[in-house]
């Protein structure tokens, strides 16, 4: 593997948060029937920032829910053992919401696919809007965000790691290049 | 962690670690289960067969429930409607399995160790739901769910375990459940119902179940299994409920946050008045929701973990 570069540093990643809020604020002109998901497990993170920074902006607090996608990955048969359930919590309501559904990375689109499919078992929101800090591109399914941090070209071998402090003891993001 | 085992015969030997992925996944279905469509497509394309050469109600339909749950196509044979009626042996009823290509066997026999048999003949999963008076190892698993989702852990928790022992397969498995996870148990019964040498397996005895609860965490009765009693266990019912029946009496005794489970069905009036059965110390209804939770998690942690040992035969 080669050494990592440098993509986000931890001002710039909070730079890019408040302004992934701000800009879910304007579109949905305000917290009228906004929830906010993340998507474990720095997806939840990252929600839970964006929460925060619109509390922060707007002086109330959205609801904040956090999803496991293990249960709804379409590549189980393939992965061996069974990958550890984390848990879903969504302790409210989401019936008629908007719900921002917030993930670190996009890539193939497959998690946001099962990220989808989970939502809609617990209830029909009135809209499902994605936000993610890097779209690094190379879809396998027809799935865009709405809301993006960084847009990053990126070569399949190439690999981005997003850090954050409460899982990883520091903020930022990365690329690394990968032997094929 | 993993489960990294093919079957779940048993909970004799399952290590604590085992034990505790298996609680915390449940855990995570059974918030699965409190949604408005409590239902995930994890085992799409995943077969289930449950093979029932016993009478059961609350085991089978929470497998079955398990199985539809998680999306895997499961199948329900009983006894009366399989061909072992007709004089087919259990080998050649495993032969057929096989070569239907079936993922997952839920098996309950009268006789102990019919899971383990075809356990190391069948490529499938084999999960026991009930081998004669061996073990019930998604019983036990449930009750230990419903214990830790009352207490939080299992350490300094005193478990008595109340009745018919010796012929009881839910009791062995939660005695080595138990004893795994950190807890104390204590087994009460007639000297009639106490398997000899029952000690060993590090449990406390006792005969005196007024004695036996005084300051019990959790008070599990078991069922008097009339079908498997030759009539020299025990003088009469009557004897048996006033000597060792959970009555309301009883239960007043009991300390505060002292929970009563049964694994049903139960014989009201005779092991428990009905009073204690359906009152607030009662968790009975919430081991039934639990065993759905439970054997999802187990069905889950089976099909993906690797196969401890090869297929014989």
């Amino acid at each position: 593997m080669t050494a990592r570069r440098t993509v986000l540093e931890q001002r710039e990643m909070h730079w890019v948060v408040t302004r992934l809020s701000h800009e879910i604020l304007e579109r949905n002109r305000g917290i009228r029937d906004l929830v906010v998901v993340g998507i474990r497990t720095r997806g939840a993170h990252l929600a839970a920032r964006v929460v925060r920074e619109i509390e922060a902006i707007e002086g109330h607090r959205v609801p904040l829910g956090i999803l496991d996608i293990t249960l709804y990955r379409d590549d189980l048969q393939d992965v061996g053992p069974q990958p550890v359930i984390r848990g879903t919590d969504i302790p409210f309501d989401i019936e008629e919401k908007v719900v921002v559904l917030v993930d670190d990375v996009l890539y193939t689109g497959r998690t946001v696919r099962a990220a989808l499919d989970e939502i809609i078992d617990f209830g029909r929101p009135k809209r499902i809007w994605l936000a993610v800090l890097i779209d690094r591109g190379h879809r396998e399914l027809p799935i865009a965000a709405d809301f993006v941090g960084e847009r990053l070209q990126t070569a399949e071998n190439e690999v981005v790691e997003v850090m954050v402090t409460e899982e990883d003891g520091e903020d930022g993001v990365f690329m690394r290049e990968i032997a094929k | 962690m993993k489960l990294a085992r093919k079957d779940l015969l048993g909970l004799e030997g399952a290590a604590r670690e085992e034990i505790e992925l298996i609680l915390n996944t449940a855990g995570a279905f059974k918030e699965v289960l409190q949604r408005k469509i409590p239902k995930v497509p994890t085992l799409r394309g995943k077969t289930a067969v449950n093979l029932f050469f016993e009478a059961s109600t609350r085991t089978r339909v929470s497998f079955e429930l398990a199985e539809k749950r998680l999306s895997a196509d499961s199948v329900s044979i009983a006894k009366a409607m399989s061909s072992a009626e007709k004089g087919e042996t259990l080998l050649d009823t495993v032969r057929n399995l096989q070569a239907m290509k079936i993922d997952f066997l839920i098996v309950r026999h009268s006789a102990a160790g019919a899971p383990h048999f075809l356990a190391s003949r069948l490529e499938a999963a084999v999960i026991n739901a009930g081998d004669g008076a061996h073990e019930h190892p998604t019983q036990g698993l449930l009750d230990l769910f419903t214990v830790r989702e009352r207490f939080g852990s299992f350490e300094g928790l005193r478990v008595v375990i109340v009745g018919d022992v010796l012929h009881s397969r839910v009791a062995r498995s939660n005695v080595f459940g138990l004893r795994t996870v950190g807890a104390r148990v204590t087994l009460c019964a007639p000297r009639t119902f106490l398997p000899k040498g029952i000690e060993a397996l590090g449990v406390e005895v006792e005969t005196d179940v007024d004695r036996a609860i005084e300051g019990a965490d959790v008070v599990m009765v078991l069922r008097i299994q009339k079908e498997r009693q030759d009539g020299c266990f025990l003088p009469t019912l009557r004897e048996y409920a006033a000597l060792f029946g959970i009555n309301r009496k009883r239960a007043d005794r009991l300390k505060p946050g002292c929970l009563i489970m049964h694994p049903g069905p139960i014989n009201r009036g005779v092991e428990i008045e009905p009073e204690v059965a359906d009152g607030p110390r009662s968790v009975i209804l919430d081991q039934v929701t639990n065993g759905v939770a439970v054997r999802m998690a187990v069905i889950y942690l089976l099909s993906g973990g690797e196969v401890e040992h090869g297929v014989v035969g």
